[in-house]
C-alpha cells in the first residue's frame, strides 16, 4: 500500500531539544527573541489586539446605522470611527496578518531554514510595528482623525482637525516594518532553501509570499513618500497637494492609489497562498496546475502596479486614462480567476476530508469568487461611475479582504494551530463558528451590495430613509459575525491547555514543516532536510485505500 | 411585493444614461451570475462527489495545459467585450451636447450652490426641464465634493481649483436624490438635497416665480466693468491687454511658445492665477491677481460673460 502523502522530506529524527514554547519562558526571552516562530506568536498577538480595537470600531459604527438619523453618536464621532476601523484593519491587522504571523512562523520551515536571513531585522520589524501602531492608538486616545484611511488631501492636509500627522507618522513607521519584512523573506526565500528544494519544488504559499513580499518592498516607500509630503503640507502650508496654495488637486490620490491598489494584493495574496496549502492536503491531491497557480501570483504582483487608476473614474483623470486603467483592470482579474478555477480542479477526483481549515477554504472561494466578480462592475467604467463612493465598493472590498483573507487567515491558524501549539482545537466547535462566521458575513456584506446600487454613498452617518432595511439587515449580520469571531478566540487559548496533543504531522500533509516535532524544536530541524519530493505528492487513491484498510479494522480515519 | 421590489432593488432610472448604464449592470449581472454559481456547483458536486469514502474514481493527476487555455482564454474575450461596452457608455457620459444648458455649481463644506444661466440661484436643489439636456459647471471653494445623482447614474468629483463637467438628460418627472459622494468632513452626510425635474408648464411656472432679475450673462458683465477688468480689457482701454472677444474655446498663443484652447479652467487660471500662463506679446505683470477678491461663483459669471463676447469687438450681445 502506498503512502496517502509522501512528505518532501523525511521524518527528523526526534530532537531532544525544549521546543521553542519551552526554551526560556521569561518576558525578557519573549521580547528579545530573534526566532522567528516566537516572533510570529508576537505578531499574533498583537494583531489580534489590533483586530478587537478595529471590530469595536466597526460594531459602533454598525450600531449607529440601525436608524436613518444615525442616533447612536455624532456625525464627527461617526467619521473618526471610521477612520480609525480603516487604518487599524488595513495596517495593522491585514497587511500584517498572514505575512507576518503564518508568515513568520511557517515560511522559514517549509524552506527547510532555521531562521529567517536577518533573524534580528526581524525583531526589529516587530517593534517597528509596535511602534507606529503605539502611535496610531495614541493619536485615536487623543481625539481621533477623522480623515478616512484614505487621507485625501485637501481635506486631510488643510481642513481637517483632529491628529492627523501623528496617525500618519504611526503609519510611517509601521510601513518601515513592512519593508523590512518584505526584504527578510525575499532574501530567506533566495538564499535559505535546504538542498534539493528548487524553485518549482516550492509549495505554493512561498510563491505568494514572495510576490507579497516584492509588493511590500516596492510599494510601501510610496505611501512613506505620500504622507510625509501630505504632512509637510499640512504642518508648514507647502503647496503640494492644496490647489489654493499652488498644489495639484489630484496627485495625492496618484501617489495614494500607487501604493494602496498593490497593497490590495498584500491583503490577498498570502491569503491565496494559505488555500493552495489547504486545499491539497484536504483534498489528498496536488494543486491542479502548480505553475499556472505559482505564475499566477507573480503575474497580479505585477498589474497590480499598473491599474491604481480605477479608483479614479470620477476624479476628473481623463477619459483615456481611465480607459486605459479599466482594461488593465480586467487584466488583472484573470490570473486571480485562474487561481479560483484551479482549486476548483483540485476537488476533482481527490479524497476530500472535511476539518475545519478545509471549510475555511471552502468559505475563501465562495466569498472571494464573489468578491472578485463584483471587481469586473468596478472595472467596467460606466458602471462604476454609477457604483464607485457607494456601499457597493465597501461590499465588494470586504468581500475579498474579510470573505478572503481573513478566512484564508482563520483557515491557515487552524490549519497551522497545530503545529504552532502541538494541540488541537476542539473540531465541532470550531466548524460550527466556521459556519457561523460564513453565514454572519454574507448577511452582513451582501445587503451592502443592493445599498450601493440603490445609491447609498459610503461615508454616510445618516441617510435617507429608504436605505433602513437593508442597514438594520447589515447590522443583524454583522452581530452574528463579531459571536463567530470571539469563540475561535476562546477555543485557541482553551486548547493551548485541554487541547489534544497533536503530534508531528496530524494532517497527514507533504510540507517540511510537518516532518519536524509538534511545537518545533527551537532551531525547528535536527538535521538538515533533504528534499527529494515536489511539494503535495498527495495521493488520493492510497488516501481512499488506507482509509478503507483502518474501517475494516474499526478505527477512526487517519490519525484521529 | 413588486412595489417593494421597486424600492428595493431597482432605483428610479430618470436619465437617457441610466438605461445604459442598467443594461450594461444587468449584463453584468448575469454573467457574473452564472460564473459564480458555476463556480460555486462545481465545488458543491466535487465536494460531495469525492467526499471521504464515498465511492467515486480517485486520480492523482490530470492533464493540465487544455483546461489551462480555455480557462484563461474564454475571460479574456469575455472582459475584452465588457471592456469595449462599458467604455463606449463611459465615452458617451464624458461628452456632453451642445445644446445643453449649463448650470453652474460651487461646492462648499456642506452646500451645493447652484446657479442657472438665467442668474437664478439656489442651494442644495436643482430644478431641471425634462428632456432638455444639461450640463454642470462644477468647482469647490474648499476641498473634494461629488455630486452624485443615483436616479441619473451619473456622479462626478466636484475639485477645488479645478473646473468638471457632469451632464445628463432628465427623462421623467419627479424628485431625485442629490448626494455628495466623496467624503469632505463633519457634515458629508448632509450635504446634498433634491433634484427636481419637471414638466415644461411646472418649469415655466418655476421660472417665472422668481425675483431675478440678472441673467449670468448680464452679472458677468457687472463684474466686468466694476472690477475694472472692462479698464484693460474693454474697446477704450489705453493698457496693452488682450482683447477677450471670440477667445472662448479658440486657440491662444502663449509667452512660452505653446498654444492652448482658451477653455474654462483656462480663463479661470488667467483671472485668479494670471502668472501661469501670460498670452504671448504682453506684459507679464499687468493683469493683476483676483485670488480672495472674486468667489468662485464670481468667477463663473465672468467666464458666462466672456463665452458670450461675440467675435467682433466689444459689447454684450
Ligand atoms: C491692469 C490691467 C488688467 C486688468 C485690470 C485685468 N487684466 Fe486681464 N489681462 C491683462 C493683461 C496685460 C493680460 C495679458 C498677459 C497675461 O496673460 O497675463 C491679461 C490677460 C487676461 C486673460 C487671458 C486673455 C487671453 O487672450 O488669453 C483673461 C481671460 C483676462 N485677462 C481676464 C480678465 C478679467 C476677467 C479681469 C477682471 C476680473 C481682468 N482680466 C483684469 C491685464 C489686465
Ligand atoms: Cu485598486
Ligand atoms: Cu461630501
Amino acid at each position: 500500500m502506498n503512502a496517502i502523502a509522501t512528505p518532501q522530506a523525511p521524518p527528523q529524527p526526534p530532537s531532544h531539544e525544549p521546543s521553542y514554547l519551552a526554551v526560556e519562558n521569561t518576558v525578557r526571552s519573549w521580547l528579545l527573541t530573534t526566532d522567528h516562530k516566537r516572533i510570529g506568536i508576537l505578531y499574533m498577538i498583537s494583531i489580534t489586539l489590533f483586530f478587537l480595537v478595529g471590530g469595536a470600531a466597526a460594531t459602533l459604527m454598525r450600531l449607529n446605522l440601525l436608524t436613518p438619523q444615525g442616533a447612536l453618536v455624532t456625525s464627527t464621532t461617526y467619521n473618526k470611527l471610521f477612520t480609525i476601523h480603516g487604518v487599524i484593519m488595513v495596517w495593522f491587522f491585514l497587511i500584517p496578518s498572514v505575512p507576518t504571523v503564518i508568515g513568520n512562523f511557517v515560511l522559514p520551515m517549509m524552506l527547510g531554514a532555521r531562521d529567517v536571513a536577518f533573524p534580528r531585522l526581524n525583531l526589529a520589524s516587530w517593534y517597528l510595528f509596535i511602534g507606529g501602531g503605539a502611535f496610531a492608538l495614541w493619536a485615536i486616545i487623543a481625539g481621533g482623525v477623522d480623515t478616512g484611511w484614505t487621507f485625501y488631501t485637501p481635506y486631510s492636509s488643510t481642513y481637517a482637525n483632529g491628529h492627523v500627522i501623528a496617525m500618519a507618522t504611526g503609519i510611517f513607521i509601521a510601513g518601515f516594518g513592512s519593508i523590512a519584512t518584505g526584504l527578510n523573506f525575499i532574501v530567506t526565500v533566495h538564499k535559505m532553501r535546504a538542498p534539493g528544494l528548487t524553485w518549482h519544488r516550492l509549495p505554493l504559499f512561498v510563491w505568494s509570499m514572495y510576490s507579497t513580499s516584492v509588493i511590500l518592498v516596492l510599494a510601501t516607500p510610496v505611501l512613506a513618500i505620500t504622507l510625509v509630503l501630505m504632512a509637510l503640507e499640512r504642518a508648514f502650508g507647502i503647496g503640494i497637494f492644496d490647489p489654493a496654495i499652488g498644489g495639484d488637486p489630484l496627485l495625492f490620490q496618484h501617489l495614494f492609489w500607487f501604493y494602496s491598489h498593490p497593497a490590495v494584493y498584500i491583503m490577498i495574496l498570502p491569503g491565496m497562498g494559505v488555500v493552495s496549502e489547504i486545499i491539497a492536503c484536504f483534498s489528498r491531491k496536488a494543486v491542479f496546475g502548480y505553475y499556472f497557480v505559482a505564475y499566477s501570483s507573480v503575474a497580479i504582483a505585477v498589474l497590480g502596479f499598473v491599474v491604481w487608476g480605477h479608483h479614479m473614474f470620477v476624479s476628473s483623470q481623463s477619459i483615456y486614462a481611465g480607459m486605459v486603467f479599466s482594461i488593465l483592470s480586467f487584466l488583472v482579474s484573470i490570473p486571480s480567476a485562474i487561481k479560483v478555477f484551479n482549486w476548483t480542479a483540485t476537488l476533482y477526483r481527490g479524497s476530500i476530508w472535511f476539518q475545519t481549515p478545509f471549510l475555511y477554504v471552502l468559505g475563501f472561494i465562495g466569498l472571494f469568487t464573489i468578491g472578485g466578480l463584483t471587481g469586473l462592475f468596478l472595472a467596467a467604467l460606466a458602471v462604476d461611475v454609477h457604483l464607485t463612493d457607494t456601499y457597493f465598493v465597501i461590499a465588494h472590498f470586504h468581500y475579498i479582504m474579510v470573505g478572503g483573507m481573513v478566512m484564508a487567515y482563520l483557515g491557515g491558524l487552524h490549519y497551522w494551530w497545530p503545529k504552532i501549539s502541538g494541540r488541537m482545537y476542539p473540531e465541532l466547535l470550531a466548524k460550527l463558528s466556521a459556519l457561523f462566521i460564513f453565514a454572519g458575513f454574507n448577511l452582513t456584506f451582501f445587503p451592502q451590495f443592493i445599498l450601493g446600487y440603490l445609491g447609498m454613498p459610503r461615508r454616510y452617518h445618516a441617510y435617507a430613509p429608504e436605505f433602513q432595511v437593508l442597514n438594520v439587515l447589515s447590522t443583524a449580520g454583522a452581530s452574528i459575525l463579531a459571536i463567530g469571531y470571539f469563540l475561535p478566540l476562546a477555543y485557541f487559548l482553551w486548547s493551548l491547555r485541554y487541547g489534544k496533543v497533536a503530534g508531528p504531522n496530524p494532517w497527514q500533509a507533504t510540507g517540511l514543516e510537518w516532518t519536524t516535532e509538534s511545537p518545533p524544536p527551537e532551531h525547528n530541524f535536527t538535521v538538515v532536510p533533504i528534499v527529494t519530493e515536489p511539494p503535495y505528492a498527495y495521493d488520493p487513491v492510497a488516501a481512499e485505500e488506507a482509509l478503507a484498510a483502518k474501517r475494516e479494522q474499526r478505527e477512526p480515519a487517519y490519525v484521529r | 411585493m413588486t412595489a417593494l421590489l421597486a424600492v428595493w432593488f431597482l432605483p428610479e432610472r430618470a436619465s437617457d444614461i441610466a438605461r445604459e448604464v442598467d443594461a450594461l449592470f444587468y449584463g453584468l449581472l448575469v454573467l457574473c451570475g452564472i460564473i459564480a454559481i458555476g463556480v460555486c456547483a462545481a465545488v458543491i458536486v466535487f465536494c460531495l462527489r469525492y467526499r471521504q469514502g464515498s465511492n467515486a474514481t480517485r486520480q492523482a493527476e490530470q492533464k493540465t495545459i487544455p483546461l489551462e487555455i480555455t480557462w484563461s482564454a474564454i475571460p479574456l474575450v469575455i472582459f475584452i467585450a465588457l471592456f469595449i461596452w462599458a467604455g463606449a457608455v463611459y465615452f458617451h457620459m464624458s461628452k456632453p451636447p451642445d445644446n445643453a444648458t449649463e448650470i453652474h455649481v460651487v461646492g462648499k463644506q456642506w452646500m451645493w450652490k447652484i446657479q442657472h444661466p438665467t442668474g437664478r440661484r439656489e442651494i442644495n436643489e436643482i430644478h431641471l426641464l425634462i428632456n432638455q439636456p444639461v450640463k454642470l459647471l462644477m468647482t469647490s471653494q474648499d476641498v473634494i465634493h461629488d455630486v452624485f445623482v443615483p436616479a441619473f447614474r451619473t456622479k462626478q468629483d466636484v475639485l477645488p481649483g479645478r473646473y468638471t463637467i457632469e451632464w445628463f438628460t432628465p427623462i421623467k418627472t419627479g424628485d431625485y436624490h442629490l448626494f455628495c459622494a466623496e467624503y469632505c468632513g463633519d457634515g458629508h452626510s448632509r450635504m446634498g438635497g433634491w433634484v427636481h425635474v419637471m414638466a415644461p408648464d411646472a418649469y415655466a411656472k418655476w421660472l417665472a416665480d422668481t425675483s431675478t432679475t440678472e441673467s449670468v450673462v448680464a452679472a458677468g458683465a457687472r463684474l466686468f466693468q466694476a472690477r475694472g477688468c472692462a479698464g484693460c480689457h474693454g474697446p477704450n482701454a489705453t493698457v496693452h491687454a488682450p482683447p477677450l472677444n471670440g477667445i472662448f474655446g479658440h486657440p491662444v498663443a502663449l509667452s512660452t511658445g505653446k498654444t492652448v484652447i482658451a477653455d474654462e479652467q483656462y480663463i479661470h487660471d488667467s483671472i485668479l492665477q494670471p502668472k501661469k500662463d501670460i498670452v504671448a506679446g504682453y506684459p507679464d505683470n499687468l493683469m493683476p491677481t483676483y485670488q480672495g477678491q472674486l468667489g468662485e461663483e464670481e468667477v463663473m459669471e465672468l467666464i458666462g460673460y466672456i463665452k458670450a463676447l461675440g467675435s467682433t469687438s466689444g459689447g454684450v450681445p
